[in-house]
Order: C-alpha cells, then sequence, then structure tokens
C-alpha cells in the first residue's frame, strides 16, 4: 500500500475550446476539451486540470458548461483553475462538477480569498498555482503572473508560505523559466519548495523526456502536470507510467 | 431508487452520475421522507468535520441515518460522510459524531498532508464492496481517519504515513474514506456492488 505518483495532463481551455495545440491522429476533434478529457481518463491520467484562460463573461459560462459535460463522462478528479475571484466562483464550478480549484492572480492581488475558499470548502479544494521565475528576490524565486510575463516582486517561497497558512490543499509549482523549453522541470526549485511546505506538491514545466518525470519526483514532487507532450505524442501516460515503475515509484496502473 | 443526502456538502453532481450508472433511479435530496424510505442512502461529505456534522444536523440528517441503521436500511457514508458516523472526531478543537461505529478520528501520522491521490487498500475477505476489485487503487482526499478496529465490523485498511481504516462494513451501514464517484473503472465497479446489495 503505496500512495502513486500521479500524472496530470493539463489542457488549456478558451471559448470552449482546447487550444496551446493538441495533434491527436486518433480523436476527431482534438480541440474538444470533453472529448480530450475522456481521452486521456482512459488512457491513464490520475486526474485532470483545465485551465480556462478565456477573459470574457460568455467564455466563463461555457466553461461551466464544458466542466459539467466533462464531470458526466469522466470519472478522475478534476481541476479547474483560470479566473476565479470569489468563493461563489469556486461554488459555481463545484455545482458543476469540477473537485477542485486551482487559484493564482486572484489570490495574489488579494490573499484574503484563499482563506474565504478553504474556510467555506476546506483546504482539500484549493490548488495554489505558483509561477515562478528565477529573480533577485530573498529566495532567488519571485512570483509572476499572465503566464510568466508579469513580475510581481514578491518572493515566492514568502508567498507560498503565507498561502499555505492560510490554507490550501497544493501547490501546483510551474516554473516559468523551464515552461515550453521541453529541458527538463526545475529540479533545483522543486526540491527547494518540497523543503519548505507541507503539503502536496505538483511539478509543471519543462517536460520534454520520460526520464525528466523521474528527476522531479526525486527532487521531491508527488504528482507531475505536463501539457504538450501528450497533446502531442511525444510520448504516452502509460510509457511515462512503466519507466517511473521501472526505477521503482509507485504509479496507478 | 438511491438518495444523495444534500446536506450542503460535497460535490454531489459527480457522485449522482456515477450512482445513476448503476441502473437505479439516484437522485439529490434533503427530503427526509425520501432519504428515510429510499433502497439506499449516500452519505457525502467534504471540508472539516465540525462544519459537516453541524450541516447534517441543521438537515436533520442525524436523526435520518440513525433511523435507518436501527431498521437495518443501507447506507453507504464517503469520506467525511464516513468520518460523521464515528463516535467523535479531533478536527478543529474536536466534535461529537454519529457514534454509530465506536472510535475516533484523528489526524494521519504523515510528512505531507492532505492524503491526495491514488492509494491500494488491504480490503477485507468477504467484503462485498471490494468484489472484482480487491487489488485497485482508488482516489483519496483527506487528512483525517479512524485507526482502531471496530468490533463486528469488517474493515478495509491503506496506509500513508501509518495504517488507516479505508473502509468499513457492518450490517446494512458501510462506509469508504475514499471517492468511489472519482475511482474511475474500480469506483464504479464498488458502486455497483454496493446498488446490486439493495
Amino acid at each position: 500500500m503505496t500512495l502513486a505518483k500521479r500524472i496530470i495532463p493539463c489542457l488549456d481551455v478558451a471559448g470552449g475550446r482546447v487550444v496551446k495545440g493538441v495533434n491527436f491522429k486518433d480523436l476527431v476533434d482534438a480541440g474538444d476539451p470533453v472529448e480530450l478529457a475522456k481521452f486521456y481518463g482512459e488512457a491513464g491520467a490520475d486526474e485532470l486540470t483545465f485551465l480556462d484562460i478565456s477573459a470574457s463573461v460568455e467564455d466563463r459560462s461555457t466553461t461551466l458548461d464544458i466542466v459539467s459535460r466533462t464531470a458526466e463522462q469522466v470519472f478522475i478528479p478534476l481541476t479547474v483553475g483560470g479566473g476565479i475571484r470569489a468563493a461563489s466562483d469556486v461554488d459555481q464550478l463545484l455545482r458543476a462538477g469540477a473537485d477542485k480549484v486551482g487559484v493564482n492572480t486572484a489570490a495574489i492581488n488579494r490573499p484574503q480569498l484563499i482563506n474565504e475558499i478553504s474556510d467555506r470548502f476546506g483546504d482539500q479544494v484549493l490548488v495554489l498555482s505558483v509561477d515562478a521565475r528565477r529573480s533577485k528576490t530573498e529566495s532567488g524565486f519571485e512570483v509572476t503572473t499572465h503566464g510568466g510575463r508579469t513580475g510581481t516582486g514578491l518572493d515566492a517561497f514568502a508567498w507560498i508560505a503565507d498561502a499555505t497558512s492560510r490554507g490550501v490543499g497544493e501547490i501546483l509549482l510551474n516554473s516559468m523559466d523551464a515552461d515550453g523549453t521541453r529541458a527538463g522541470f526545475d529540479t533545483e526549485m522543486i526540491s527547494r519548495v518540497r523543503s519548505i511546505t507541507q503539503v502536496p506538491l505538483i511539478a509543471s514545466g519543462g517536460a520534454g523526456k520520460v526520464e525528466d518525470f523521474a528527476r522531479a519526483l526525486e527532487a521531491g514532487a508527488d504528482a507531475l502536470l505536463a501539457a504538450s507532450v501528450f497533446h502531442f505524442g511525444t510520448f504516452s501516460i502509460q510509457e511515462v507510467k512503466a519507466h517511473l515503475a521501472q526505477r521503482g515509484y509507485s504509479v496507478r496502473q | 431508487m438511491i438518495a444523495i443526502l444534500d446536506y450542503g456538502s460535497g460535490n454531489l453532481r459527480s457522485a449522482e452520475r456515477a450512482f445513476s450508472l448503476s441502473g437505479h433511479e439516484t437522485i439529490i435530496t434533503s427530503d427526509p421522507e425520501i432519504c428515510a424510505s429510499s433502497d439506499g442512502l449516500v452519505v457525502p461529505g467534504v471540508g472539516a468535520y465540525g462544519a459537516c456534522m453541524k450541516q447534517l444536523i441543521a438537515a436533520s440528517g442525524d436523526t435520518i441515518i440513525k433511523s435507518r441503521v436501527a431498521s437495518e436500511k443501507p447506507i453507504l457514508g464517503i469520506c467525511v460522510g464516513m468520518q460523521i458516523l464515528f463516535s467523535s472526531g479531533t478536527e478543529k478543537g474536536g466534535q461529537l459524531g454519529l457514534g454509530i461505529f465506536d472510535g475516533e478520528i484523528s489526524q494521519i501520522s504523515a510528512k505531507i498532508l492532505p492524503h491526495i491521490g491514488w492509494n491500494t487498500i488491504s480490503s477485507p475477505k468477504d467484503s462485498l464492496l471490494f468484489k472484482g476489485v480487491e487489488d485497485q487503487s482508488f482516489y483519496f482526499v483527506h487528512s483525517f481517519a479512524a485507526k482502531s478496529h471496530v468490533d463486528g465490523a469488517l474493515s478495509g485498511w491503506s496506509e500513508y504515513g501509518e495504517k488507516f481504516m479505508a473502509s468499513i462494513e457492518r450490517g446494512s451501514t458501510s462506509a469508504v474514506q475514499f471517492h468511489p464517484e472519482k475511482s474511475g473503472d474500480a469506483g464504479a465497479r464498488l458502486i455497483s456492488n454496493w446498488v446490486s446489495s439493495l
């Protein structure tokens, strides 16, 4: 009996469609998030993350509709992030069928949001998404917004300490330096964040080879999130799991 | 008919969908009469122990559950819906539970909490719930659990930092610490095992 290391594909959704490129030969419509969610559910994903990157109110109701259609067909946990500014947004998403929500920018702007969500729905519902990059802050890592383009001047480690004391269930640690490089996860950042926090850590950004996943676990990650390597079929979730099992990590088969 | 007790706790929609897939009519309700007369009652629950108990009592869920236990009508508790069936919980200062099972719900001794993700279970021989999925993984999200054996009950055990109770079955009352409605095919089988016993 060992807790399995989780593999989590991430879908960027805007206006009801998966964006940022998905290239599957065996899907009729690679842009349909519900169809992709189903595909990943059957392919052995341990959880799914939808990142709502749309900006308009109309897109918001589309997202709720996607969440509810996905929840009808996919029986693994679903996290939805993006655009959550109030506990009422969380309530809507949970009612639609989300199991967890990811918060990022709105919590940086107003940290009390974390208390409001965790007091009402429990810590376990909240995934704190931290987009961090190397910078001249105290820890050497700074929190960014807008996909790493905007620096906040906020020290990433101080922010993680503050946020977890308010009540978060997990941290999704995105390396803005590694993101999109396919050069591997930022293992230095993972192991340093692991040493300062006691909640589960999901590592994200930089996955390029199956070996990268094992290295991130070695550095202290509890779960691993990736997008493009899965969307483009560079390798499958099962190939990652087979490699991890071979290396002695517990995975769900 | 299966009633999912709506007392303001939990993502009830996915539970409703998962149970209705078993072929039984399933409704989300807080109506005491429907809950009392349904073939099976599902008691969900997320969040803190005390908050769940408070909401449960406000919705008369305590009375509904106790009278179903007394008349041996099937109940399935899920996550905190399992925990509140025990005598008490230590979360946030301590709270009394329904006392259907003797024992305390306390924090798991592990370095990293919550215990989130897929874990396997040492399931009891003769378990109704785990028939055909004895060696499968199920999805957990919790920091607290029951840890001591309950007399006269069949229990499944899992481990995260320490051994804790993952399931309990006694007479018509069953409960699981994990989320069968989020546990893929294995969870669907467990749900259908329970439903077929109604």
